[in-house]
């Protein structure tokens, strides 16, 4: 006979929820008023969405300042996780969602933004990753990462040109393969241990002393293809420049960045724990795609003709450099992690934003694509102000000092260094170097070459022919963030390092 | 503000750089010449202000930066930057001052005063982070000098003059932060403070690794011989200011980190790789000597032989006591005196015949006699005539290191013989015998705008030649206690034996005269 289900409210501690209704609710609002009186301009809705972002941020908050005082929550019968990761990263999220969507108030119209159901889905997407960074509930994750995933691919496509048709489709087709890894690996996981939490499994597995290691290898192998997929680690990262050529530099700036960071959680979380349990196998296997995905992808970012394809592969290096963290695996490397990704964040967006002002609707005949070498050539002379930060946001992700990639890089380099991995923190260094190449030759395109006819004539108005004083205004913030980012590093490094440690990573 | 002088001395021509872009076009070189005039003025005022007879840091800054990594903003000087520093900026001034028209002076003026914070804050900066950042940044200046005024191969020059440097500097950094965590090991702190980096003392295995890292990175800055391929493109295709500030200033800062660095945190090793490092030396001494003779460019004839000194330099420093490491540092600023002046001198010819090849000129002499006496002063002191800068500095360098090896020395001190002649061959080539192209009967002598750069280094050449006390004392003193802080440090018994221990000395000596 089935007993009375009997759970007191106060045990489901829904307020652990919080987070991830508000958008949601932001999103539905957004609906129904589309539904009463359709046509509303483009800007009531990305402020709708800045607002329902700020309170997520409020809840984020107090979130924060109950981990700092009682430690890490669970809530909804143990299926919600909010320990210090997820609560960093919800933040990040938040604040790159909140920064991004003013990216929509352009100068030009675009199809894309004139839809509420653009900014509807972008709020479900963003609970989406909330939801996957905090659980460590195989199936939770799932939910999270397919109801983010679904949102994104219809945002890629509403870009409607051919370009971003396929980029979407081949998006959604990659994705639904690692989906489906990412199913297998968790019901291997369920076989071997019966639980779907990820610490009940790291017990089981830790009590029976990993006695099944060929099958935990292959829960491995496909939980590690499907992040792969995710964090787009070469081999798996073949979607990566496409899609990004595909989806607005806005967009492809964003998601250079949020997905990433919820994938990272994730891993981390999946992961670290088989690394402590030093399975040889793991550590080599993630060694190899660290180095791999490193430095392939800025051997190919240096042939490329396109600045954002060239940002593409650069992400793709980025991201390899970052995966260093969960190998290594101490709480220095996991908090450089998160350092290194908020300081990403700030000049990845920042030059990305500074190609979605320049964006043309017709392509004159010297340019092949949206974004090329070409176009960008002598702008010291037609626009300086423009050349003298895009430069900046290259010397940063170049990791020159002292803007705000170098304090991230320094840090991880030095991770790698304290844990032990002394040819990796050289081999990281060098791909730095290597990096610089790339990154030089837009500043060299910018400052070294002489402009094209026609740019002079309009003085330069091509660069910021999409820009508003909202566009403007991000810009502005992602300058500040790359260039003071070491005033406020000391304070976020300690925040971090907190959080971290005391999550127990 | 005597406090803080030295972050003023980073930060105003910065701060004036930024302020620049208000300046009307016309009046930039104007602008630019006031803000580097009162930047020598303020650092010679540091000069007025140091104490000759300390041998530490003095104006000692501090600024938490990011103290629980150990990363703090600290400032200071002794009297090994001390002059370095000074140089740094008269070469700035004299640079703006006689700056030839070309386009966008403007972007060039203030890409200069950028230029001018990076290179004090090398030189101020007692924190390894903090001199990294400046290292690292100074460059980006240098880049978009050679890059947007340079000559044809400009962009080639200057993304080779950037990637091989900072391929070599991040090594570096890599070391750097093996260095404080091995500092956080012994002590439980992190620091990247260089006087906190003093006080430890490490196993010779790990100076070892340590040393290559660091010298990976200040060796192709020097450059030392087989990472020296840079330079030749660099030069060769920069401006004349910028050829002047790379060869005075910023090849110092390479020579300046080993004596900063890699002597004193790792004695053992600088004693182990002492033969090593002499020997390539010697070997960029005499071959760039060679290519030099070989060069039809007046301007890649001083960029070799500016290579070629500095090996005499790295010599100095390696002979690792007080004469050599003393002879070296003055060596430094004798170079940047005389090959700074070589440049601009070639930099004079090139702005009247747009051509630097030797085969061109003949018989100058006639035609630009004030031009031909200030380049043969030049000449003089880059071969190390007696009485001009250069031999001092060359002396004490040889002389120090004569006392590890003789004949190391004497091979290094024919090569400067050498050096003579091919020096001596492009004077004859270009300034002797009869005009033989007619566009150079009519060449105007230097005008008053150049010698406004030439006297003052004409001066300084044959003034510090004769008396070099006034800046060989502070130097002295510093690099005294550096050797005698090696001294103490070393732990093998080979290093204890290179490495002099100065206070011996001098208390052996006042036992002497209590003997008497």
């Amino acid at each position: 006979m089935l007993s009375p289900v009997n759970v007191s409210l106060e045990s489901l501690n829904l307020i652990t929820l919080a987070p991830m209704l508000i958008p949601v609710i932001g999103a539905l609002l957004i609906l129904v008023i589309d539904i009463i009186k359709g046509g509303l301009d483009k800007s009531l809705y990305v402020v709708l969405s800045i607002l329902f972002l700020a309170l997520d941020f409020g809840a984020l908050l107090e979130s924060a300042g109950v981990f700092s005082k009682e430690g890490i929550m669970l809530g909804v019968f143990d299926v919600m996780l909010i320990d210090g990761l997820a609560i960093i990263s919800q933040f990040i999220i938040v604040v790159t969602s909140m920064l991004f969507i003013p990216l929509a108030l352009t100068n030009k119209r675009f199809h894309e933004f004139s839809y509420p159901e653009f900014f509807a889905l972008f709020l479900f997407m963003i609970a989406g990753f909330q939801f996957m960074v905090a659980s460590d509930n195989l199936i939770l994750i799932f939910v999270g990462l397919e109801t983010a995933s679904l949102a994104l691919y219809t945002l890629i496509a509403m870009h409607n040109r051919d370009k971003s048709f396929e980029a979407a489709v081949k998006y959604f087709t990659m994705g639904a393969l690692a989906a489906g890894f990412y199913s297998f690996g968790s019901m291997v996981f369920y076989a071997l241990t019966g639980s779907i939490e990820i610490n009940q499994i790291a017990a089981v597995l830790e009590a029976n002393n990993y006695a099944d290691i060929g099958f935990v290898l292959v829960g491995v192998v496909m939980m590690l293809g499907s992040f792969g997929f995710k964090l787009s680690v070469v081999p798996f990262h073949t979607w990566t420049p496409d899609v990004y050529e595909g989806s607005s530099a806005a967009m492809a700036g964003y998601m250079s960045i949020v997905p990433k960071i919820a994938a990272f959680v994730v891993a981390m979380r999946l992961f670290e724990f088989l690394i402590h349990a030093h399975i040889v196998w793991l550590e080599v296997v993630l060694y190899a795609l660290v180095v791999i995905t490193m430095t392939a992808a800025n051997m190919w970012a240096i042939v490329q003709t396109d600045v954002k394809r060239m940002l593409a592969y650069s992400s793709i290096s980025h991201a390899g450099f970052v995966m260093a963290a969960i190998l290594i695996g101490t709480t220095q490397s996991n908090s450089a992690l998160f350092l290194y990704w908020i300081l990403f964040s700030f000049t990845n967006l920042g030059a990305f934003s500074m190609l979605w002002i320049s964006r043309q609707k017709e392509l004159p005949g010297y340019q092949k694509t949206d974004h090329s070498f070409e176009k960008f050539s002598g702008m010291i002379k037609t626009s300086p102000m423009a050349a003298i930060i895009m430069g900046l946001f290259m010397l940063s992700l170049a990791g020159l000092p002292p803007f705000a990639l170098f304090w991230g890089k320094i840090y991880m380099i030095s991770s790698a260094v304290t844990g032990g991995y002394t040819v990796l923190a050289l081999i990281m260094a060098l791909n730095s170097a290597i990096a610089g190449y790339y990154y030089l030759k837009l500043i060299v395109f910018m400052f070294m070459k002489d402009p094209i006819e026609s740019n002079v004539d309009n003085n330069g108005q091509l660069y910021v022919a999409n820009a508003t004083t909202a566009l403007k205004t991000i810009i502005g913030f992602a300058i500040i963030g790359t260039v003071f980012a070491f005033v406020a590093l000391d304070s976020l490094l300690e925040f971090v390092t907190a959080f971290v440690y005391n999550s127990g990573y | 503000m005597l406090d803080h002088i030295l972050s003023i001395l980073i930060f105003f021509p910065a701060f004036a750089g930024v302020m620049g872009f208000m300046i009307n076009k016309e009046s930039m070189r104007a602008y630019g010449t006031a803000v580097a005039a009162i930047e020598f003025a303020l650092s010679l005022w540091l000069w007025f202000s140091f104490d000759n007879s300390v041998s530490g840091m003095q104006f000692m800054e501090h600024m938490a930066l990011i103290p629980s990594f150990g990363i703090n903003y600290i400032l200071g000087v002794d009297g090994i930057s001390l002059f370095i520093i000074i140089m740094a900026s008269f070469f700035t001034m004299i640079g703006i001052a006689s700056l030839s028209p070309a386009h966008s002076i403007k972007n060039m003026i203030i890409t200069l005063l950028f230029l001018q914070m990076t290179m004090i804050g090398v030189f101020a900066a007692l924190d390894a982070i903090v001199f990294y950042v400046f290292w690292e940044l100074s460059l980006v200046p240098m880049l978009y000098l050679i890059g947007a005024w340079g000559g044809p191969l400009r962009i080639y020059a200057s993304v080779k003059f950037f990637l091989y440097t900072f391929t070599g500097s991040l090594v570096m950094l890599v070391g750097m932060l093996f260095m404080a965590y091995f500092f956080y090991q012994a002590t439980g702190v992190w620091s990247f403070a260089i006087l906190d980096w003093y006080r430890l003392i490490l196993p010779e295995s790990f100076q070892l690794w340590l040393f290559a890292a660091f010298f990976f990175g200040f060796a192709i800055k020097v450059p030392m011989f087989p990472f020296h391929t840079w330079l030749p493109y660099a030069h060769g295709q920069a401006p004349t200011i910028g050829s002047v500030i790379l060869a005075a200033v910023l090849l110092k800062m390479g020579t300046y980190a080993f004596i900063r660095f890699s002597l004193p945190l790792f004695p053992d090793a600088s004693v182990f790789f002492m033969y090593p490092i002499a020997i390539l030396a010697i070997i960029m001494i005499i071959y760039t000597a060679m290519v030099a003779y070989a060069q039809k460019d007046i301007k890649q004839v001083v960029a070799y032989s500016s290579v070629s000194h500095m090996g005499v330099i790295i010599l100095g420093t390696f002979a690792l006591n007080v004469e050599g490491i003393s002879g070296s540092i003055f060596l430094m600023i004798a170079h940047g005196v005389v090959s700074g002046a070589l440049f601009l001198l070639v930099g004079v010819i090139y702005d009247r015949r747009h051509t630097k090849l030797m085969s061109e000129f003949g018989g100058l002499a006639h035609v630009m006699p004030r031009y031909a006496t200030i380049f043969g002063l030049m000449l003089m002191a880059s071969v190390g005539m007696p009485l001009t800068i250069n031999f001092v500095g060359e002396f004490l360098s040889l002389l120090g290191f004569y006392q590890q090896s003789h004949i190391l020395t004497l091979l290094a001190g024919i090569a400067i013989v050498v050096g003579a002649i091919y020096m001596l061959t492009a004077f004859k080539k270009i300034f002797f015998g009869e005009v033989t192209n007619e566009k150079n009967r009519n060449l105007p002598d230097v005008s008053k705008r150049e010698l406004l750069a030439l006297i003052p280094l004409s001066i300084i050449t044959v003034w510090l030649g004769i008396y070099p006390k006034p800046v060989l004392g502070p130097i002295n003193n510093s690099v005294e206690a550096v050797v005698q802080l090696m001294h103490n440090k070393a732990t093998s018994h080979e290093a204890k034996m290179r490495i002099p221990n100065v206070s011996g000395v001098v208390i052996s000596k006042t036992a002497m005269k209590e003997g008497h």
